[in-house]
């Protein structure tokens, strides 16, 4: 009975839970991070890593495409976590940005944008000609997926690709946007992403909204809206071009 | 107020998400172009004003700070909620097509990055 009400009273108060959990969370991740790597990894990067394990855990136990917020209790997280509170969360994070900053690097940012949905696009169709594909519409799908798990199935539904590419496409939009996530920390340094200029280049070339923000958030939470801000763009850019001067390129190539 | 900062920002976030809608379906493409930009833009462009027109008092500003110090919570919860077995169960192509990507994009910042003014590179190693 104990059980039963408690389970009860989490899941009916979701957001809450999802609060205190993550809450929780943080906390344990901060000390993993102080007591097992002396601070050399970001609690917030240990936080992330250990939520994209759940994630795995929750998708395993319940067989549904949410994570850990496909399991009743935690269902909370998914609305903490979904795409309403973290763009408003992005959004306060411009707060006090100055405006000179974002002069400085604008075109540069912008160029990135178009730049990073070109090299994604190309590689991943260079691994599906690589794979045996010869079809340019499902060459260009993959080529899609690998600019964010968002452009692909825009690019497939409008070319009519098959559902079983379009379910590649989504998938290796998923891989990005989960190494991005993860390998950011950890390549920062190498790569010069230490400002805010190569932030708005790492946000324009990366494109992942979600990649971006969890990367950055693991690296120094100081360049998030730079990198935020470039992001934004690249999803619609992918969708303008992916399926139009993209594909005709692939098409006139195949 | 803590309200009022809370809705300004709520005010720019559906502001810019508006104005993405209607790029994105001016240009015809199925998605938000820069939505969310567009209201960090929204956001800056206030909060520059200085005391010209908009006082932000200290309280309309702390119900913005919360929001943008939640921003890494949130992000963690956003992360337990990924679908990180479809990740993984599209096999080796999605998987290399995906690291592919990430890989030579990392390795175009340091490059792109020469093409900002070397005074505003920061404190980036020598290179």
């Amino acid at each position: 009975m104990l059980t039963e009400t408690l389970t009860a009273v989490l899941s009916k108060n979701a957001l809450i839970t999802a609060f205190l959990f993550i809450g929780f969370l943080m906390w344990l991740s901060y000390f993993l991070s102080e007591k097992l790597t002396r601070g050399q990894i970001h609690g917030s990067a240990v936080a992330i890593t250990i939520g994209l394990v759940l994630a795995y855990l929750g998708g395993q136990y319940t067989g549904g495409s949410k994570g850990l917020a496909d399991i009743a209790i935690f269902s909370g997280v998914g609305i903490m976590g979904g795409a309403m509170f973290r763009d408003f969360a992005i959004v306060a994070t411009a707060f006090g940005v100055k405006t000179d900053e974002l002069k400085k690097a604008g075109w540069i940012g912008a160029a990135s944008v178009i730049i990073g949905v070109a090299l994604s696009f190309f590689i991943g169709a260079l691994v599906a000609v690589s794979f045996g594909y010869t079809d340019p519409v499902a060459i260009s799908t993959i080529g899609a997926g690998a600019a964010t798990y968002i452009v692909g199935p825009v690019t497939g539904t409008a070319l009519g690709a098959s559902s079983d590419v379009i379910a590649l496409s989504v998938a290796a939009g998923l891989t990005k946007s989960v190494l991005v996530m993860v390998g950011t920390p950890f390549v920062a340094n190498r790569i010069g992403l230490n400002n805010p200029y190569s932030a708005m280049i790492y946000g324009g070339l990366m494109g992942t909204t979600s990649g971006v923000a969890a990367g950055l958030a693991a690296t120094d939470p100081k360049l998030v809206p730079y990198g935020a801000m470039t992001a934004t763009f690249y999803t619609g850019a992918g969708c303008l071009l992916a399926p139009s001067l993209l594909f005709l390129i692939v098409r006139a190539l195949a | 107020m803590i309200i009022y900062g809370v809705a300004l920002l709520a005010f720019c976030m559906l502001a810019g998400v508006f104005v993405g809608d209607l790029i994105g379906s001016f240009i015809g493409v199925q998605a938000n172009v820069g939505g969310i930009g567009i209201a960090m833009l929204l956001l800056i462009y206030l909060s520059n004003l200085g005391n010209k027109k908009l006082q932000f008092g200290p309280l309309t500003e702390s119900g913005i700070h919360f929001w943008s110090a939640m921003y890494i919570p949130i992000v963690v919860a956003m992360a337990a909620k990924q679908n990180v077995i479809g990740a993984l169960s599209g096999g080796w192509m999605a998987l290399l097509a995906g690291v592919g990507a990430v890989v030579v994009s990392f390795l175009l910042i340091p490059v792109l990055a020469h093409f900002t003014p070397a005074a505003e590179r920061g404190n980036s190693n020598a290179d």
